[in-house]
């Protein structure tokens, strides 16, 4: 027989491709394609704006890191081929519960925000069991949740305390441990040495005379951080991580090959809402208060960094490393323009034009890999 | 095929059979699926399953790997009676199933598909990592078995044709087969090498002692490797037949429907 020769080693019908194709092509290459545009374009028309001072550079890094934190939930989620839109809502609410425990309760702020993470660690688990069980939608169910939260989250301050606003958390988280991990500030020895040798701006005048201006590294972007770096190694390097991608790739063929695919997709959902519980108490402890519209539009935000990052909508790929450069383009977009002096309505346009354009791309670069027609 | 004179056949099967189906009945509201089924498998028999479309073959064989629960009947695993509830149950006690509508992602890579559910993991710092190295080259050696070459570990599996989808599939089933090992259907889409390549395989697979379940239409593929034949026929069996006690022309005029059957109760296992 003949077909010896097609059982050769290399097969003449694979074209061979260089390294640096192989390379080039992956899920976060839109995003990368993407922060690189943004950072030349600002870099170009707007680089005495202050955004690259050190306080510029501190004001959207926060801005993206924020952006991330939600991201990073809301990509393993969608990977896992399911949506939360109470992520907005969810900030809100658990903002609003840290800040009742501990101020209008009087608990101690660490006991308010370890209870608070185990409430909404529960609606988490809550809203996804919901959607295994009755097989909704999960764009349905949490839609639903988006609701019934802020429903609460404006419900609770005004009942008992006659305000959309309820302040005084900074004032009880003084020296608390746990919020100090939420809102305190590491490297500050570090940055007063860069202010000193003159690396960074220092204060001219006034009582904080010869301080550095940015004076730490905000734990809101060391959570942004580590989450990411979690988010990417579990997705990529873990047991779990290929889980992920095959319960959203197909569930039922997932299931029929022993991925437990209930637990996954729960497990994602408590995930999400982990992240957006870490972004309201970083945001609580940044502004020592909670109110009821806080988180608005959060979850469309952290789905257009998604997609900008390359994830596919109906799940089963996508990039974490993406997500969060889809977050930073978001973040130096809005703040950049902000500091350009942009009309802020403008904004909306340029995110609509980036959004299109990463998803053409992004499109373009999952057929190369997947082949899929 | 001239290896299928090499095949090993027909000696008497070793006393305990692996897993025992009985009598099992399948209900999808009003249809009924199965209407009371009875098949064993021994360790190193190949038992192909044939009938026609709708008979109810992928549904016995989804009872058997956990997917679907029995509506009644009884399953026995090595003598004790199991009930899976979930995939997971039947491939921890060592069943393998590939399954008619194929069980691979396709936007997902052939290395990250054969080991899904399987993943092997490699601990660094205590913690447990994901082995793509090894995952990798152990998807390249078996793909290269079946005689496909693939460009990479990690191409997507979108981007096989479906006969090569099915293949990884086989590897998989294979690679992990430990006790059990069930193919919906494994030839429908391959080639004529390949097609040949899963007939050694299921033939090397049986001489490990492996009992493997074979569905197919294509007698002529039952009858390269098939120990024994069970027909199956709107949801009931028409019995079940040891090699070499039926012919290839009756085996076909069963599947057919039955119009045969008076003139080869004879030659059937008396199960009808
Ligand atoms: N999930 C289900 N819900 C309702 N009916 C079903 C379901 N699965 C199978 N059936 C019905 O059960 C019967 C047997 O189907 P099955 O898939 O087992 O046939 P088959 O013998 O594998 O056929 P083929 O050779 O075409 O693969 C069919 O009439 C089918 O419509
Ligand atoms: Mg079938």
């Amino acid at each position: 027989m003949s077909n010896a020769q097609t059982q050769s080693a290399t097969d003449e019908r694979i074209k061979s491709r260089s390294k640096f194709r192989e390379a080039l092509i992956r899920p976060e290459l839109g995003g990368i394609v993407g922060t690189v545009a943004v950072f030349v374009f600002f870099a170009l028309f707007a680089f005495d704006s202050g955004m690259f001072t050190s306080k510029g550079v501190l004001n959207w890094s926060q801005v993206s890191a924020q952006f991330m934190i939600i991201a990073v939930g809301a990509c393993l989620l969608m990977i896992a081929g399911e949506f939360d839109l109470s992520v907005g809502s969810m900030i809100g609410f658990a903002g609003m519960m840290i800040a009742i425990f501990s101020v209008t309760l009087g608990w101690p702020v660490w006991m308010a925000i370890l209870v608070t993470f185990a409430i909404c660690l529960a609606l988490g688990a809550l809203n996804g069991f919901i959607v295994i069980r009755t097989g909704l939608p999960s764009f349905i169910v949490t839609l639903a949740f988006l609701f019934i939260l802020r429903g609460f989250t404006i419900y609770f301050p005004q009942t008992i305390e006659r305000k959309t606003i309820i302040g005084g958390v900074k004032d009880a988280a003084e020296g608390d441990w746990l919020a100090f991990l939420f809102g305190g500030k590491i490297l500050t020895g570090f940055f007063s040495w860069l202010g000193d040798i003159g690396l960074i701006e220092t204060f001219s005048r006034g009582s904080r005379e010869g301080q550095p201006i940015v004076d730490g590294v905000p734990m809101l972007i060391v959570w942004a951080l580590v989450l990411v770096v979690f988010g990417h190694v579990l997705l990529t390097k873990t047991k779990f991580g290929n889980w992920i991608f095959a319960a959203g790739g197909d569930a039922e063929a997932a299931r029929n090959s022993g991925v437990p695919v209930n637990r996954v997709k729960i497990l994602m959902f408590m995930f999400t809402a982990f992240c957006a519980t870490v972004f309201a108490t970083c945001q609580v402890m940044e502004f020592g208060s909670a109110g009821s519209d806080r988180g608005l539009l959060k979850e469309f935000e952290a789905i257009i960094a998604v997609v900008i990052g390359g994830a596919l909508l109906t799940g089963g790929y996508g990039s974490v490393l993406g997500a969060a450069l889809g977050a930073l383009i978001f973040g130096v977009v809005q703040q950049g323009l902000f500091f350009a002096g942009v009309e802020s309505s403008l904004f909306r346009v340029f995110l609509g034009l980036i959004l299109l354009a990463a998803v053409i791309l992004n499109t373009y670069i999952r057929r190369m890999i997947t082949g899929e027609r | 095929m001239t290896e299928d004179t090499t095949f090993h056949h027909g000696d008497p099967a070793p006393s305990k059979p692996l897993i025992e189906m009985k009598n099992i009945q399948k209900h999808f509201g009003s249809v009924i699926a199965l209407a009371g089924v009875s098949v064993n498998v021994y360790p190193g028999e190949c038992h192909c399953l044939l009938g026609d479309n709708g008979a109810g073959k992928s549904t016995f064989i989804k009872t058997m790997s956990g997917v679907h629960r029995p509506t009644s009947g009884e399953i026995l695993f090595e003598g004790t009676p199991m009930s899976f509830d979930d995939p997971r149950d039947a491939i921890a006690a060592g069943i393998a199933t590939v399954h008619q509508h194929l069980a691979m992602i396709p936007l997902m890579s052939v290395s990250r598909n054969f080991f899904m559910g399987n993943e092997p993991v490699k601990k660094i710092a205590g913690i447990p990592f994901f082995d793509h190295d090894y995952a990798n080259k152990v998807t390249m050696d078996e793909m290269r078995k079946m005689g496909i070459n693939l460009r990479g570990p990690d191409q997507a599996v979108g981007t096989l044709s479906g006969g090569e989808r099915q293949t990884v599939a086989i590897a998989r089933a294979v690679h992990f087969g430990a006790k059990v090992l069930i193919l919906d259907e494994p030839t429908s889409a391959l080639g004529v090498r390949q097609t040949a390549n899963v007939l050694a395989t299921i033939d090397k697979v049986r001489k490990q002692g492996i009992g493997v379940v074979f569905i197919t239409h294509n007698v002529r593929h039952a009858m390269a490797v098939g120990d024994r034949f069970t027909v199956l026929n709107r949801g009931q069996t028409l019995g079940t037949a040891k090699r070499g006690e039926i012919t290839q022309e009756e085996l076909q005029d069963l599947m057919a429907g039955g119009q045969e059957l008076a003139t080869l109760e004879g030659s059937l296992d008396g199960t009808v």
